[in-house]
């Protein structure tokens, strides 16, 4: 196998800011996620890819305190993520793959409710959602609800909002999926200039592999719950002599298409769509 | 500002920008209103029993503030995917304070709209019994919608799709409004009905707004009293149990 050649890279663990040991997830007998470990450092983009239905989200949600585990142990930030679960999430922010922005108040009433959420109101909040929304440059729109604005503009904000806190972590499940190439490139070059001057981690899922390729420091594929790849994206590929990423990631985890069966879920997404216009 | 507060700000705010919102939750109680009350007038009155209209609009009243307030303890199932909700659920705040914040909001819209619907209700001819007992129809009114709030958030913590939603509207909210003495006295009901009737909490909720509303009622203020605190109690012990743990 291909792994063992990977780990080499053994980090040092005061320098990981996530540590991941073990982590089974259990739907009555199906694993969706079996036993995976793995760490990200303090400062380090890291990408976590897979097929459709491999774990990735079910891994976030267990990361960010929403979804129960069955066995292993985490740690954010230094703390365990069931005893020091409010430390934990203080340590992130996250932007989920479906809107958890509110359409009905404005881009500013969703950031002044984030910042009471985060206790942050003692403090300078203001200047804070000012300093935010003028990064994602919406600072000029902030008055207008939120319904008014496009998918590109929706993601910006929510982006914005996970930085509000000053979070040392910040999740993005998907942050540009259905977005046109301009607004990536934006989203990509804030997160960027974040993760370069506040020294904000960053763990992302994506399904576009250029752009991790581009952007990610480090990388872990995950298959039927299985963690099969885990490194560099220059090992990796010489590894499976591929010229990129992708042609990389479809060798390892194959050509076939992952068929997942329709979920309750995706009835709400397609309903969702037909609803809001 | 607190957590609580800024929760229940959210969800008046996103009440009275949605005008058609407004306008939509009492256009159906509004239509009981005129063809129950119209259409069944003159038979009530036949019977004996006086203004049908002065013994419904408490029915009807209660019935505006049970649909508006189950429904927003089921939007959860909505929003854990969709909505806000999450961004509720991975801040640092406890279960517990999110969920009083929004039982609070959606139990103030639903008493909103039941105001609504008696101010509404004048012109058809509707008369306060007593002014100064109408502080308590409101307490009650309160009670009643924080009471249905919880249970919808118990349910909804539950669920996770919308399929079960249109059996939860035929079996649970349907009956417990039709069956509730909003629109019918309680007097002579066949043994089924009757024993249905009682153990259903609403019908305690609308004789006490009833009672404060007209002076008519057929149940003993203190045992509605003691009934609609009870149930109050379990409810939100339950939804709120139910939404700590609740996973998304």
């Amino acid at each position: 196998m291909i792994i063992n050649n990977f780990k080499k890279n053994n980090l040092k663990k005061e320098e990981s800011i996530i540590d991941v040991k073990n982590l089974t997830k259990l739907y009555g007998s199906f694993k969706a996620v079996d036993d995976i470990s793995f760490s990200v450092k303090k400062g380090e983009i890291f990408a976590f890819l897979g097929p459709n239905g491999a774990g990735k989200s079910t891994t976030i949600k267990i990361l960010t305190t929403l979804l129960k585990y069955n066995s292993g142990q985490i740690n954010i930030n230094g703390y365990d993520i069931l005893k020091d679960s409010q430390k934990v999430r203080e340590s992130f922010g996250i932007v989920f793959q479906d809107p958890s922005v509110d359409e009905e108040l404005t881009a500013y009433e969703n950031m002044k409710i984030h910042s009471v959420l985060y206790g942050l109101e003692k403090i300078n909040a203001k200047k804070r959602i000012e300093k935010f929304l003028k990064v994602v440059e919406l600072w000029d729109r902030k008055d207008d609800l939120v319904s008014k604005f496009s998918g590109g503009m929706k993601r910006r904000l929510e982006i914005a909002r996970g930085l509000l806190h000053v979070p040392k972590i910040l999740f993005l499940d998907e942050p540009t999926v259905g977005l046109d190439p301009q607004t990536r490139k934006h989203i990509w070059n804030y997160i960027l200039e974040i993760n370069k001057k506040e020294k904000v981690t960053i763990f992302f899922t994506t399904h576009y592999m250029d752009e991790v390729e581009k952007v990610a420091d480090k990388i872990a594929i995950i298959d039927k719950g299985k963690i099969i790849e885990k490194g560099n994206i220059s090992d990796f590929k010489k590894q499976t002599k591929s010229k990129t990423l992708e042609e990389a990631f479809i060798k390892i985890t194959g050509y076939d298409i992952r068929e997942e069966e329709s979920s309750s879920l995706d009835q709400l997404r397609q309903r969702r769509k037909i609803t809001r216009r | 500002m607190g957590v609580i507060y800024v929760l229940w700000q959210r969800q008046l705010k996103r009440f009275y920008r949605q005008k058609s919102r407004v306008i939509g939750s009492i256009a159906q109680p509004l239509l009981f209103l005129v063809a129950l009350g119209f259409g069944f007038g003159s038979i009530f009155q036949e019977a004996g029993r006086g203004s049908y209209i002065q013994f419904l609009v408490p029915g009807i009243i209660a019935m505006s503030i049970l649909f508006s307030s189950i429904f927003s303890g089921i939007e959860i199932i909505w929003d854990k995917q969709f909505g806000f909700l999450k961004e509720t659920l991975v801040a640092p705040v406890s279960r517990l304070r999110i969920m009083i914040g929004r039982t609070l909001g959606g139990a103030t819209i639903a008493v909103l709209q039941g105001l609504l619907i008696l101010i509404i209700s004048f012109a058809f001819g509707f008369k306060l019994n007593n002014l100064a007992l109408l502080p308590f129809a409101i307490l009650f009114m309160i009670l009643t919608a924080i009471l249905f709030t919880a249970l919808g958030t118990a349910i909804a913590s539950k669920l996770n799709d919308m399929q079960g939603f249109q059996l939860l509207m035929n079996l649970l909210i349907m009956p417990l409004f039709f069956l509730s003495g909003a629109l019918f006295p309680l007097t002579d009901l066949p043994k089924v009905i009757n024993f249905i009737v009682r153990i259903n909490p609403l019908t305690y909720c609308v004789d006490a707004i009833r009672y404060f509303l007209t002076s008519m009622s057929s149940i003993s203020i203190i045992v509605s009293s003691i009934v609609i605190i009870f149930c109050l109690v379990i409810f939100v012990s339950i939804g709120s149990y139910l939404f700590s743990r609740m996973e998304v």
